[in-house]
């Protein structure tokens, strides 16, 4: 398959993710909104390294997950520290950041 | 075949991602996102990244995801939700702003200049995408970036601990239990029942400096021998102030 066939599927894997972000309103489906564009990001690096021939790519990819990693680390420990408080589980409520 | 292999992971990969972003039950999102995930590895493979499909199998599909999945079923999915006046137009916003967002994204695609973006791709070399491969990268070229990594991971599992500790964390102004069991418990920990009612309170033996110092992780042994002694020393009638 040539190369730009997967940089479509990157594009839209990424479209969807960024729409998936301004529609939801549970923030542990917006992070996994944002998983899906780091992963479209992933196979736009992965694709590029497949065509140059060289293993760049791939390793930013793997620093691309580790990244994720740690966000979706740092995220949940948000939610479950949100949730304890009893605030509403909701982006829309949560606007205001005073405690 | 690669053709085939092509179009069924990649209409996979792209209807995984439509489940995560329009499935109403987390759950179901979740579990959209593991089908993503596959088929994602699938895509890696057929571009000869080998090490990065498992990677992506073994620690975002498994890992990340039953962390995911333990969230979810702490958290619950969707609250009852409430109409927003203009949900409509936010709906309508979000469709166009993600459509206009493929067209830039085709437009930048196709009217690239770049020439190898209709072909294979470079020819292939055995070895390519092998852990050997990635091993020596991140090793010698790029061992700066690994490193930081390294710390960032760190530095976020710290982050993670503190943030959703049970107590000592973030303090609200519930009601406390007082008894001798509280008295005993290192600060910072708590019991089954808060965790499934949410509650939070603080230890009660402990002033607020001492409960100031073991919660910059003294108090995290979890050992009970250390807190004895403190909570024999107070007394359990000094009420703890708040910290919020």
């Amino acid at each position: 398959m040539a190369i730009g066939w997967y940089l479509v599927v990157s594009a839209l894997v990424f479209c969807i993710g960024a729409a998936g972000v301004l529609l939801r309103r549970n923030p542990l489906v917006v992070l996994l909104c944002l998983e899906l564009m780091l992963n479209a990001a992933n196979l736009a690096l992965i694709a590029f390294s497949r065509m140059h021939g060289n293993g760049d790519g791939q390793v930013f990819a793997i620093i691309v997950m580790v990244v994720a990693a740690c966000e979706v680390c740092i995220g949940l420990g948000l939610v479950v520290a949100i949730f304890r408080r009893r605030l509403p589980i909701d982006v829309d409520e949560l606007r205001e950041l005073h405690g | 075949m690669a053709e085939v292999l092509f179009f069924i992971a990649g209409i996979g990969a792209v209807a995984g991602a439509v489940g995560v972003a329009s499935l109403r039950n987390a759950f179901y999102a979740v579990l959209a996102l593991v089908f993503h995930l596959l088929s994602l590895a699938a895509l890696f493979l057929l571009l000869r990244a080998e090490f990065v499909a498992a990677a992506q199998v073994v620690v975002y599909a498994g890992a990340v995801m039953v962390l995911y999945v333990f969230v979810v079923a702490y958290v619950g999915g969707d609250a009852s939700p409430v109409r927003h006046p203009n949900k409509t137009q936010v709906r309508a916003f979000a469709f166009l702003a993600a459509a206009l967002l493929f067209v830039e994204l085709a437009i930048a695609t196709l009217g690239s200049g770049l020439k190898a973006i209709d072909g294979e791709g470079a020819p292939y070399e055995a070895g390519f995408g092998s852990p050997e491969q990635i091993g020596e990268l991140l090793l010698t070229r790029f061992l700066l970036p690994f490193e930081l990594a390294s710390f960032l991971l760190l530095i976020a599992a710290v982050g993670a601990v503190v943030l959703a500790r049970r107590r000592g964390g973030i303090t609200t102004d519930d009601e406390r239990a007082v008894s001798f069991r509280e008295a005993l418990r290192p600060a910072g920990t708590g019991t089954m029942r808060e965790g499934v009612r949410g509650l939070i309170d603080q230890p009660v033996s402990a002033p607020t400096g001492v409960h100031d110092a073991e919660a910059m992780g003294a108090g995290e042994t979890g050992t009970r021998g250390d807190r004895v002694s403190t909570a024999a020393g107070t007394g359990a009638s000094s009420s703890p102030e708040d910290q919020g």
